[in-house]
C-alpha cells in the first residue's frame, strides 16, 4: 500500500511539473503582454524597453527555468500586470472561499447522490426510480444562474430561511453549494445507481444471499463496497469541474471566491495571475485525484496490490 | 411400515414444483412438476444440460430466485418435515447457510473481491452462531485447514484474487459447511476447474460428507461427476424430471433416450475413428422453447424412437422398476 501511495505521489509530481510548463507556453505563445499592457501608440522603442525591464525579451526557455524556480522555491508567480500585487497573493485572497464552496459541494452532491442513487437501484423501475430519474434530469437540465436565483427567491426572499450573498456564516454555504452541486449531482447519483445495479448482479451477491445474510448486510457491506468504487475515481476529477464552474455561482451569491479574478485576468492578459490560477487548480485536481487513487485502492485490494 | 421408515430418513422432499418467469415474451417454464426426495446423509445427482431447470430447481430450494421476474408457483419443498415455501423470508434466512447451503459453479466470481477470505467465511458464524470477529476468524482459520488449504493462518487474510481457481473452490466449500449443513447443494462445483483439481474437490466432498454426516445435491452436466459422488441419480430435461434411479442402475439399464444419449455421448477410450462415422455422438436436434412448450413429450423431438402418441399425449413419470422411474411412452 505504501509503495502505491509513493509511487502515485511521483506521478502527481510530474503531472504538476507538465502543468505548469503547458500553462506558461501556452499563455507566452498566445499572448503578447507587452502590446496588451501598454497603450497601442507605443513606440517600438518602448515596448521593447518594457520587454527588457520585464525580462520579456530572454529565451522562452529561460524565461521558463526562471518561473519554475520562483515558483517550486518561493511560490512566487510574479507580480500582477494589473493589480501591480503579487500574483499569489491576489489569489490567496480569494482562493480558500472557492475551494471551501467547491468542497462544500461535492460533500451536498455525494451526500444525496449515494442514498438516493442506491435506493434507485434497489428499487429499480419503480415510482421513487422514476421520481429520482425525473428531479436528475431536471437538475442537470437548469442553468446555474438560474436554479441559483430560483434558491434565492425561494429560501432567500420568501421563506427567508437562509441568507442569500456572503460567507459569513456555514448557512452562507448552503445555496451556494446546491447550486454549484445540482449540475454534477445527477451524474453521481446515476453513477451510483448503476454500479449498484451492475454488482447485484454478481454472483457474489448470490453468495452472500446464500449464506443468509440479511438484506441490509447484503446491500451495505457485498454490494455497496462494490458499487461505489467508479464513484470514488470521478470524484477527485469532480473537484476541478467544481473550482472553474464555480464563477457563475459565485457571482449569483456575490461570493467572495476567485472566479471574477480568473476572467478578469484571462481578458486583461494578466498572466502571471491566470498561470497562478491554473497551477494552483492543477495542484487541487492532482491531490484530489491522489486521494481519490488511495481511497480507490483502500476499498479494492485489487488496485493496490497490481 | 416400510414408508414410514422411508420418511424418517428423507431429508428433502421436493412435491410438483413448478418455478416461472414471466418475460416480456411470455411465461418461461423453467421448472414444471418435478418430484424427487434426498435422503439423510445421502448424495444426490441431478443431472442435465444447461437451461434443463437443474440450477433453478436449487434456487427454489434456496428461495433465491429473483422475483420479479421468478416465481415459485406450486408444490411443496418439505426440509425436515417443514414445508419452506411456507417460511418468511426471515425464517428463510436462519435456514440458508446454517441448515441448507449452497456452493456455485464460479469460484472466480463467487467470492466477493473486496473482503478477505476470513472475513466472508467468518460472516456465515458471525450471523448464524453470533461469534465475535476473533472466534470467527478462529473458526475460518480452522475451516481453512479442514478443506485441505495450506497456511490456513496467512490465507485467512487474503483476498479472492491471491487464490487460484480449486483454492477458490475450496473456500467456498469452507464457507458452506462451517454452520455443519444438513444440506450442502452444489451446483456445478467442479465445471470451472482443471481436471485434476476437480478430482481434488470432489475427493473433499465425499470425505466432508461421511465425516459430517451430511446430504449433498450434486447438479452437473458431467456423467463423470455423478458416478464418482452420487448415490441416486435424477435426469432432467426442459425443467421435467425424466428419469430417476440409483446410479448403478442407470450407466447400467438407462430407459429414457435422453439418459440413453446422454451415455452414448461419451466418448469411450479405444474408440477408432474411422472415416465418414462420427467420432463424437451427440443427442441431434434442440431443447425445446421453454415458452412455447410442444404438446406430448417435450423430448420427442430429439427422439430417435418417437411415436406418434409421443407427440399427442405428455408421458407421466411412473416407476419402472422399484426405485426406477421413467417419463416415456416406450419404456418398461
Amino acid at each position: 500500500m505504501l509503495a502505491y501511495i509513493i509511487r502515485r505521489m511521483f506521478q502527481a509530481v510530474a503531472i504538476c511539473l507538465v502543468i505548469s510548463a503547458m500553462s506558461f507556453f501556452m499563455l507566452f505563445l498566445n499572448t503578447d503582454p507587452a502590446l496588451m499592457l501598454l497603450p497601442p501608440e507605443a513606440e517600438v522603442a518602448d515596448i521593447a524597453a518594457f520587454k527588457k525591464q520585464m525580462g520579456l525579451d530572454r529565451p522562452v526557455l529561460i524565461q521558463y527555468k526562471d518561473f519554475l524556480g520562483r515558483v517550486v522555491f518561493h511560490g512566487d508567480f510574479g507580480q500582477s500586470f494589473v493589480y501591480k500585487v503579487p500574483a499569489v497573493q491576489l489569489i490567496m485572497e480569494r482562493f480558500p472561499a472557492t475551494l471551501r464552496l467547491a468542497l462544500a459541494a461535492i460533500v451536498f452532491i455525494n451526500l444525496v447522490a449515494i442514498p438516493v442513487g442506491v435506493i434507485s437501484a434497489v428499487k429499480r423501475g419503480s415510482f421513487v426510480d422514476n421520481i429520482f430519474t425525473f428531479f436528475a434530469l431536471m437538475g442537470q437540465a437548469m442553468p446555474l444562474y438560474w436554479l441559483g436565483i430560483m434558491l434565492i427567491i425561494i429560501f432567500g426572499v420568501w421563506l427567508r430561511w437562509l441568507p442569500i450573498s456572503g460567507s459569513d456564516s456555514f448557512a452562507h454555504l448552503i445555496l451556494p453549494a446546491i447550486t454549484l452541486g445540482s449540475w454534477i449531482l445527477p451524474v453521481n447519483m446515476r453513477l451510483v445507481r448503476s454500479g449498484m445495479l451492475d454488482v447485484l448482479n454478481k454472483d457474489y451477491i448470490r453468495t452472500a444471499r446464500a449464506k443468509g445474510l440479511p438484506e441490509w448486510l447484503v446491500l451495505g457491506k457485498h454490494a455497496f463496497k462494490n458499487a461505489i468504487l467508479p464513484l470514488v475515481t470521478v470524484i477527485g476529477m469532480q473537484l476541478g469541474l467544481l473550482l472553474g464552474g464555480a464563477v457563475v455561482t459565485e457571482t449569483v451569491f456575490a461570493w467572495p471566491g476567485m472566479g471574477q479574478l480568473v476572467l478578469d485576468s484571462i481578458h486583461m492578459g494578466d498572466y502571471p495571475v491566470v498561470q497562478a490560477v491554473v497551477v494552483v487548480f492543477a495542484v487541487c485536481v492532482v491531490v484530489g485525484n491522489l486521494v481519490a487513487d488511495i481511497l480507490a485502492a483502500l476499498i479494492d485490494p485489487r488496485i493496490r496490490l497490481n | 411400515m416400510m414408508n414410514q421408515k422411508t420418511t424418517e430418513q428423507t431429508l428433502l422432499s421436493i412435491k410438483n414444483l413448478s418455478t416461472y418467469f414471466h418475460t416480456p415474451e411470455g411465461v418461461i417454464r423453467a421448472v414444471e412438476g418435478v418430484n424427487f426426495d434426498i435422503l439423510k446423509g445421502a448424495c444426490l445427482g441431478v443431472l442435465g444440460e444447461s437451461g434443463c431447470g437443474k440450477s433453478v430447481t436449487a434456487l427454489s430450494i434456496m428461495q433465491l430466485i429473483p422475483s420479479p421476474p421468478g416465481e415459485i408457483s406450486s408444490g411443496s419443498i418439505q426440509f425436515a418435515g417443514k414445508d419452506l415455501l411456507r417460511f418468511s423470508s426471515r425464517q428463510m434466512r436462519s435456514i440458508r447457510g446454517k441448515e441448507i447451503s449452497m456452493i456455485f459453479q464460479e469460484p472466480m466470481t463467487s467470492l466477493n473481491p473486496v473482503y478477505t477470505v476470513g472475513n466472508q467465511i467468518g460472516e456465515t458464524y458471525r450471523i448464524h452462531e453470533g461469534l465475535d470477529a476473533r472466534q470467527a476468524k478462529e473458526k475460518s482459520i480452522e475451516m481453512l485447514s479442514l478443506v485441505g488449504i495450506p497456511s490456513p493462518q496467512k490465507r485467512v487474510d487474503e483476498y479472492p484474487h491471491q487464490l487460484s481457481g480449486g483454492m477458490r473452490q475450496r473456500v467456498m466449500i469452507a464457507m458452506a459447511i462451517g454452520c455443519q449443513p444438513k444440506l450442502l447443494i452444489a451446483d456445478e462445483p467442479t465445471t470451472a476447474l482443471d481436471v485434476t483439481i476437480q478430482a481434488q474437490i470432489l475427493d473433499l466432498m465425499a470425505g466432508l460428507q461421511e465425516e459430517m454426516g451430511m446430504s449433498i445435491m450434486m447438479i452437473t452436466h458431467d456423467l463423470g461427476v455423478i458416478a464418482e459422488i452420487s448415490d441416486k441419480v435424477v435426469v432432467m430435461y426442459a425443467g421435467q424430471v425424466v428419469e430417476q434411479s440409483s446410479i448403478d442402475e442407470l450407466f447400467k439399464h438407462p430407459l429414457h433416450p435422453y439418459s440413453r444419449g446422454l451415455l452414448n455421448s461419451i466418448p469411450k477410450l479405444g474408440d477408432k475413428f474411422v472415416r465418414g462415422k462420427q467420432p463424437l455422438r451427440e443427442i441431434s436436434g434442440q431443447v425445446p422453447d421453454l415458452i412455447n412448450l410442444p404438446s406430448g413429450c417435450l423430448f420427442a423431438s430429439r427422439c430417435p424412437k418417437v411415436e406418434k402418441k409421443c407427440l399427442e399425449n405428455v408421458p407421466q413419470l411412473i416407476e419402472i422398476a422399484p426405485g426406477h422411474d421413467v417419463r416415456c411412452w416406450l419404456a418398461g
